[in-house]
Formats: C-alpha cells, structure tokens, sequence
C-alpha cells in the first residue's frame, strides 16, 4: 500500500483522525446519535450544570445579576458558617442523628434476614414478606401522617401512654422524643424492604457447606454463626461503606416534616438547615457553602470507609 | 414439611448412624432447635402483623363517625360504619383535583421517565459507538458528586424558569443513572443476530429498538416504569418547592398541608356552599391518608414481584 502511495504522490495513506472517524461513524449509525441527544443533554443540564454552579458559594449571588456577573466573596460564607457558633449544634444534631440511626436502623434488617432465613415454611415466608415490604412504598408524607394520628394528642399511642404512665408524652414536640420517632419511622418504613438485598446474598450460600457443618456436629448457632455471617459479610461492609458516606445526609424531605417550632433545637440538621435558609431564606450563597462542605465530608467519608474495608479484607465499593 | 424432611443420605459417625436431611436443619432436632423455631415463627409473625397494624388501624378508622372518634377511647373496629369521610372527600374540589394532578405528574413522569432512559440506555448498550466509555463515565461520575441541593434548585427555578410549571416536577429527575445503566446491561443481554437480521430488512435503529428490543424488554420497562412512578405518587418536595398554584399541588402536598401543617380540609367548600358544617376532621385525615394510599396498594402486588426482581439485578450487577 504505502508503495503505491508513493507513486501517486495525490493520494495521502488513509490516516483519519479521531474526529474524523467519529464523524463517519455518526454519519454511519446516525440514529443511535440522535437517541443519545435528549439523554446527554439531560445529564449536562440537570447534572453537572448544578456542579458548575456551586461557584455561587464563593460568590455573593444575586438572581438578578447571575453566576458569572455577581461579586467574589471568597471564602466568606464558610468564614461566617463557622463564626456563627450555632454551626456546632447543627453538626451535633446530624451526627446524633446519623449515628443513631446507623445503631438501630442498619443492623434491623440484617437480624430480620436472618430470622427469615431459618423459616423453613415457603408459604409462612411469603406472607411475612409481603406484609413487611408494604410501607417501602408508602410515601413519607404518609408515614408521617399516620404518625401524627396515631401519636398526635388524641391518637391512639397517646391515649394509651396517657393511661399507662398517668401523664400524656409530646411525641410530635418533645424535643427528647424527637429522635426516636424519627429512627422508629425509619425502622418501620425500610427494615422489611432491607432485607432483601440480605436474603439475596444468602441464597448463594452452598447448602453443602450446611451439611458438612452438620456432619461435623454444627449446631445452628455455630451454623450460623460460621456460615451465614460469613456469606453476608461482605453486602454488609459494601452497605455500611454506603452509609458511611451518606453520614451527613439526614433525609430532609422526612426532617421537615417532623420538625415544628417545639422541637427545633434537635431537628436543625445541616440539610434542614441549607433547606430553612435557602430555598426558604433566599441565602443561595451561604447555603450553597454549607451544601458545599458537606459533600467534600461525604467524598472524604467513603474514602476512608473504603479504605477500612480493603484492611478488612473486604472489596469494598470500588 | 415432608419435602424438607426428604433423606439424602446417612453416614456412621463414632459407631451411630446420622441420616442427614436435606434443607438447612435436620439432623438433630434439639429441644433447643425446635424452641428456637417457634420463638423464631411467632416473633416474624409479630413483627410483621405490627408492621400493617397501624395501616388497617387507619383503614377501620376513616370509616368510624367523627362522634364515635371523640368519644371512644381506643378501638380498631368502628361500632358504627360511616363513610361521610370519604363522602367529604369526594365532594372536595380541592382534593378531587389534587387527585387528578397526581394522577397527571405520575402519567407524564413515568412516559417521561421510560422516553429518556430507553433512548440513551439503548445506545449505550452498543459497545462499538464511539465515545461511548466517556458517556457511562460522565453518567457514573453524576452518582457519587452532585451539586447539592441549592444550585439543583437554583438551575431548575431560575437559571431555566421552570418554577410554577409541572416541568420542574418531570424533568429534573428524568433519568435515573442507576437504573439506566441496569436497563443498558438488560439491552446487552439481547443477542446480536436478531437486530441484525431485522437490520438487512432494511430497519433502521430507531425501527430495530421500536420493533425488536422494546419488546422483548417489556418486563424490564414494567419494572423500571413502576419504579418511576411509584417515586412520582408519592413525592411531595418538588412540588412544595417549585409549585406557585395550589391549583397545581399533587395529593402529597396537599395531604402535608392539611395533616402536618394543620391546613383546613377544603377552604373553598365553606365558601361555596352556604350550608358549610365544619368538617369531620379526624375521620377526614384518615379517609385522606387512605386514599392517598389506596392506588399503591392497588398495584401492590405486581409492584412486589417486579421490585424484588430489579433489587434483586441492581445487587448483582452492581
């Protein structure tokens, strides 16, 4: 080939660039480029046109003047999250928060998949099953309504610790119960629906491996004990790696809508917080440095959890 | 269970024989096993019996009369059957229209929803389109960054003046990163020769993905389509926060308004009907919170089968 590119000094070697070979395969498969469009266009604009515009935490955003044209601030608005002093009660209360709902929340559905585990009657697991996944998908609002009805003044949670104790509690003020009721909404909403990931995991257990354990004279609490828990081990290290990096989250579409003026002093987490004063308060930049600071502790949380889990021995996310 | 009790095989073991049976348990059936079992049986049994509990409480309660409600001290059966709750419900512009709007978000959401994730998971199913590592990576890279909650509402309300029109509740979350990229897995899983033929007939992609892969993928769109629109029914924060109209407010919002921030049922009732009583108000509730729920239990059941089957693809795959 290249000799008689050569003699004909016109004709170059075929060296197309990448373009240029991109440009004839769009040519060539046109539709699949066409379907692509609405999708990629959707990813810039509702994705990383968001990311671009966390440069209004280091600006003094105006609506009026947009992100490009309002003044620099540098890095004002941190400086004045952290002169404000309240920043260590809104920290507190999420990490309270957080940490107690990875106490009670995250171990609830590995002990339920294991319960359900040893039940041997297909139809008994069935139905226990279908009950426990019905308030995955009921919506928050909803859980929150039946909370207010059923624990409200005059509910039927509230008659009966009124008879029991001889007073009434304030499920839905006390800023002491505060916490509680949110982990119990939690608990109740997604425990059933947790287990399946769970259940999933140990149906690759090789049933053998049970036999064997038996023929060794295993009983089930050491069946479970080596088997079991080791075939999980690894989908819970992957979820809890998850969960680490969403300690900062607090679930604000459920935060808000427990939280009233009684028990603020509590449910002021960092997402209510960025929430109550942005979207609410109008203070775009401020609470854009806020929702900045926590992402950064996010990307930093599943980072070292990852790294906890490699020196366990485990995957891990990545 | 006569199956579980099926013996595989039996073995001399220190001068005894053990007959192993298959299934988890079986050897010895220890009095401790066996009290295990029914501790086991009965706390499942409890536990998922009280997970529905406060559901049927709410259900058997929106039919009681408001007087029995006031009255009574506790009880789950209602001694007298009313359905003036749902009677008010239903003659409520107010919540009859909240209705319709949900029932409008959810449609158009979920065809919303299904139009972008095909169209670009399709594409990116074909592993010879060019630039296509670059494309999952940028999709990939939107799952763990995003730009926080405030410059996501900045961009969607002002920078493209989507506040107070339903776009700002269908757009912004149109496609699902995760369960594209699980649709785009399903779609490589499709065998080559037969959009292959379908191409010599002179098919072009669009025709190919219309004709041939939209219907053998009718399981995974009934699983993702459910997925989506369950999201839809029950979300309230889009709403709350980019809606102007409460003409425009899904039931989720309007059901927040009147349970959590104690709004009156229906505020144009009193002033259109010159005979206006004071409603019912907390049969009302939880005649609201039934029908709010009413059409998730409706598709229940096939929501059951196909979720499990996508957690079950996520966990796998992912």
């Amino acid at each position: 080939m290249s000799v008689r590119a050569a003699d004909h000094p016109g004709i170059q070697p075929k060296k197309t660039s990448y373009w240029g070979k991109l440009g004839k395969d769009i040519l060539k498969n046109k539709w699949l480029y066409i379907m692509l469009i609405p999708g990629v266009i959707y990813f810039l604009v509702f994705k990383y046109l968001p990311m671009w515009g966390v440069i209004i935490a280091f600006e003094d955003y105006s609506p009026f003047l947009g992100p490009i044209k309002s003044a620099w601030k540098g890095l004002y608005w941190f400086q004045r999250f952290f002169s404000t002093k309240k920043w260590v009660d809104y920290l507190s209360n999420t990490l309270i928060l957080s940490f107690m709902s990875i106490i009670f929340t995250f171990p609830a559905p590995i002990i339920l998949a294991l319960m359900l585990n040893e039940i041997r009657s297909i139809h008994y697991k069935k139905i226990t099953q279908t009950l426990l996944y019905v308030p995955h998908f009921i919506s928050i609002v909803i859980v929150v309504s039946i909370t207010y009805v059923i624990f409200g003044a005059g509910g039927i949670i509230y008659k009966v610790t009124e008879n029991l104790l001889g007073h009434s509690i304030d499920y839905l003020g006390d800023p002491k119960v505060f916490r509680w009721m949110i982990v119990g909404q939690s608990i109740w909403k997604e425990t059933g629906w947790g287990t399946i990931i769970f259940l999933a995991a140990l149906t690759n257990v090789d049933t053998q491996l049970y036999e064997a354990a038996m023929i060794d004279g295993a009983n089930r609490a050491q069946r479970l004990w080596h088997i079991t828990l080791p075939a999980i081990r690894s989908t819970i290290v992957l979820m809890l790696v998850l969960r680490m990096g969403s300690v900062l989250d607090t679930g604000y579409e459920h935060l808000i809508l427990m939280s009233n003026a009684l028990n603020r002093s509590v449910s002021q987490t960092l997402d209510v917080f960025v929430y109550q004063n942005g979207i609410k308060g109008g203070q775009y930049s401020y609470t854009t440095a806020v929702g900045l600071m926590k992402s950064v502790v996010s990307v930093i949380m599943v980072v070292s959890a990852n790294k906890v889990a490699h020196a366990l021995g485990e995957e891990g996310l990545y | 269970m006569a199956k579980d009790k099926k013996e595989i095989t039996s073995v001399e073991l220190n001068g005894k024989t053990v007959t192993v049976h298959a299934g988890p348990v079986g050897v010895y059936r220890t009095a401790g096993s066996v009290a295990f079992d029914i501790f086991n049986y009965l706390v499942i049994g409890l536990v998922a019996f009280t997970t529905v509990l406060p559901i049927i409480y709410i259900i058997f309660n929106s039919f009681a009369t408001e007087l029995e409600l006031q009255t009574r001290p506790m009880f789950l059966i209602p001694n007298t059957w009313s359905v003036d709750a749902y009677k008010y419900i239903f003659a409520s512009s107010k919540l009859l229209r909240a209705f319709g709007n949900s029932i409008f978000i959810t449609a158009c959401g979920t065809a919303i929803n299904l139009f972008f994730t095909v169209t670009m998971a399709y594409p990116l199913s074909k592993k010879f389109l060019r630039g296509r590592k670059g494309l999952l990576n940028m999709v990939i890279i939107s799952m763990f960054f995003s730009g926080g909650m405030i410059p996501g509402y900045i961009v969607v309300a002002s920078w493209l003046g989507m506040r107070g029109t339903y776009w700002a509740l269908l757009l912004p979350g149109a496609i699902s990163a995760y369960n594209m990229m699980i649709v785009k897995n399903f779609f490589q899983g499709i065998p080559q020769d037969l959009e292959e033929s379908a191409s010599l007939d002179g098919c072009n992609d669009m025709g190919i993905l219309w004709k041939i892969v939209l219907p053998l993928s009718l399981p995974v769109l009934a699983t993702f389509g459910l997925f989506y629109a369950v999201g839809h029914w029950n979300s309230y924060f889009g709403a709350m926060i980019y809606l102007t109209d409460d003409k425009m407010y899904p039931l989720q919002l309007i059901l927040r308004n009147i349970i959590v921030t104690a709004e009156a049922a229906a505020g144009d009732m009193s002033l259109m009907d010159p005979n206006f009583v004071e409603p019912p108000k907390e049969s009302i509730k939880m005649a609201v919170i039934v029908v709010a729920t009413v059409p998730i239990m409706c598709v229940y059941p096939f929501l059951q089968k196909y979720f499990v089957k996508g957690v079950m693809v996520g966990a796998l795959k992912g």
